[in-house]
């Protein structure tokens, strides 16, 4: 297995400020490129998260930051540029060797991607499942209502997913990404296509999860007042490039053009 | 973007110039169906793999035995029944006309176990199956279901395309023969609505001759039509893109295509069982 090389790491201070200490970061992308065709949407982006830091990626649409999540978890390969989970390079791994990284990661998906022949029990034990068979039945229901209960849902365990809202999807994609307890956490757009109390719910859900159980989170959003709430660091993607990466209030004080732009029309 | 298949170009529009792409590659086709044919070989040696490691997906794979041998057996047995009546009445006319009439059961028999029970079942599957995992794996695609069984740290090969073509390669002959039994019984009935004959002297009569090479292959060589059906119905779904009309596109071409091999399969098929079971 390769080794992580000439990859800053961060670690959080008391006050939830980021500073490099030169160890080994939970997640880290190095130089990491790709391309549908002509359209070249990510072009040599390197970014790394510390455990228990919050990283809001931010950025107009199609400028590959969900696609950046996608090549994180192995749903996409990059045409180069590599990823690391704990030190490990994750490329040119099989199937099932990414699964066993994969166990190390929660991923909520932009629309929950919930499995619609499945109850919202179901959704949330199949993880557990797969990976937990020594789990009795018992231990298991348990343990999804202990999740459902977690993200506000646990009422709703007999339910198809057609039959709840889109806020409430979420919420259950969410108790299902953190059935496994991932150390990784990686949100696609959580707040998207919400009204905004059901986005500030969520944010406070996200915010409540983070500090309970300190992963390393990744978050692409549209929404810069969700990215202020929940991310210690915001990085900002142009063009496939990241323009900024730093806090809220080095935002804030960037004379970068695209970054007041992006501010301006927030 | 690709570019439209050959011969889809609007009226007017010179025959050898593509306006935004230059001249048509003749060999455009011929190229995308080798790319089909290689995308299907990986697509198989990966699903291959993912049958033969544990964990192995029972489960599942029973519930896929349901779906796929219980929920088609009326429907087989339908179509067996039907062909067992329009054999035996074309062959009554024909048999009749040359003076052959004592040959009647065996005609049928023969038929029956040889060719028409094995290529119904095949079609009738690559129908209702072929369309209906292609369309549950498209749609499971284009929402990224699939896509969050493989964030899950779940194979999708193993759980969702070798559970799915395991139960067509073993639930087809079990289907083939019920399509038998349907078709031999009907075919009976017929006849003996025409003149009096015990299903006994039918069946004595029809098996006269016959032994198990005329039994075994033609029954057994469905299994390859599962692994065709099954195989291709998965491919296509799992390769799906672009919503709805994606899922269309997914259920309509596993029909095609996997009736088409089917078909192609059991020429090759039937040629083999002559040769090394004559």
């Amino acid at each position: 297995m390769d080794t992580i090389e000439q990859v800053g790491s961060r670690t959080l201070t008391p006050q939830g400020q980021a500073k490099d200490d030169g160890g080994t970061p939970a997640l880290a992308v190095k130089d990491l490129r790709k391309s549908f065709g002509n359209q070249k949407v990510l072009n040599g982006v390197s970014l790394t998260v510390a455990r228990g830091e919050t990283l809001a990626v931010l950025g107009r649409s199609g400028t590959g930051k969900s696609v950046m999540l996608r090549i994180i978890i192995g749903l996409e390969q990059p045409d180069s540029g590599s990823v690391w989970i704990h030190g490990e390079g994750i490329a040119g791994l099989a199937l099932d060797q990414m699964g066993e990284i994969r166990k190390k990661m929660g991923f909520l998906f932009q629309h929950a991607a919930l499995y619609d022949s499945m109850t919202v029990e179901q959704n949330v034990a199949f993880p557990l499942e797969h990976h937990k068979r020594e789990m009795s039945e018992s231990e298991r229901h348990d343990r999804v209502q202990a999740l459902l209960a977690e993200v506000g849902m646990e009422g709703d365990l007999a339910k198809m997913p057609s039959d709840i809202s889109g806020g409430m999807q979420k919420r259950v994609g969410l108790a299902r990404a953190l059935a496994l307890e991932p150390d990784i956490l990686l949100l696609d757009e959580p707040t998207a296509g919400l009204d905004p109390i059901s986005s500030g719910e969520i944010d406070d859900l996200v915010l409540r999860l983070q500090e309970e159980h300190q992963m390393a989170s990744v978050v692409v959003t549209h929404d810069l007042h969700s990215a202020k709430t929940i991310a210690n660091r915001l990085a900002l993607l142009n063009e496939g490039n990241v323009v900024i990466d730093g806090t809220f209030e080095d935002l804030q004080k960037s004379d970068i053009e695209f970054v007041r732009e992006f501010l301006k029309h927030s | 973007m690709h570019a439209p298949p050959p011969g889809l170009q609007a009226p007017g529009q010179p025959a050898t110039v593509n306006s935004s792409a230059g001249p048509i590659d003749p060999f455009h086709g011929f190229s995308q169906f080798l790319e089909w044919f290689g995308d299907l070989g990986i697509f198989f040696w990966r699903v291959v793999r993912a049958a033969v490691t544990p964990p192995f997906e029972f489960r599942e794979f029973f519930r896929q035995l349901d779906e796929i041998g219980s929920k088609s057996l009326p429907l087989v047995a339908l179509a067996g029944a039907a062909t067992g009546i329009v054999l035996s009445l074309e062959a009554r006319y024909s048999l009749t006309r040359f003076g052959a009439k004592s040959l009647l059961p065996a005609a049928i028999v023969f038929s029956v176990i040889h060719e028409m029970g094995p290529i119904i079942t095949g079609l009738v599957v690559s129908g209702r199956v072929g369309a209906g995992i292609g369309a549950e794996l498209a749609s499971m695609k284009v929402t990224e279901q699939i896509d969050a069984i493989e964030a899950s740290a779940v194979n999708p090969y193993r759980l969702l395309a070798a559970t799915r073509i395991l139960a067509c390669i073993l639930m087809l002959p079990l289907l083939t023969l019920a399509a038998d039994a349907c078709g031999l019984l009907t075919g009976w009935a017929a006849q003996a609505l025409a003149e009096p004959l015990s299903l006994h002297q039918f069946i004595t009569s029809g098996f006269k001759g016959a032994d198990f090479n005329d039994f075994l292959p033609p029954t057994f060589k469905t299994a390859v039509f599962g692994l065709i059906i099954g195989l291709i119905a998965c491919f296509q779904g799992m390769r799906t893109q672009g919503g709805a009309a994606g899922v269309g596109r997914a259920a309509t071409s596993s029909v095609v295509l996997s009736s088409l091999f089917v078909i192609l399969a059991d020429v090759v098929l039937v040629k083999l069982i002559l040769i090394f079971f004559p």
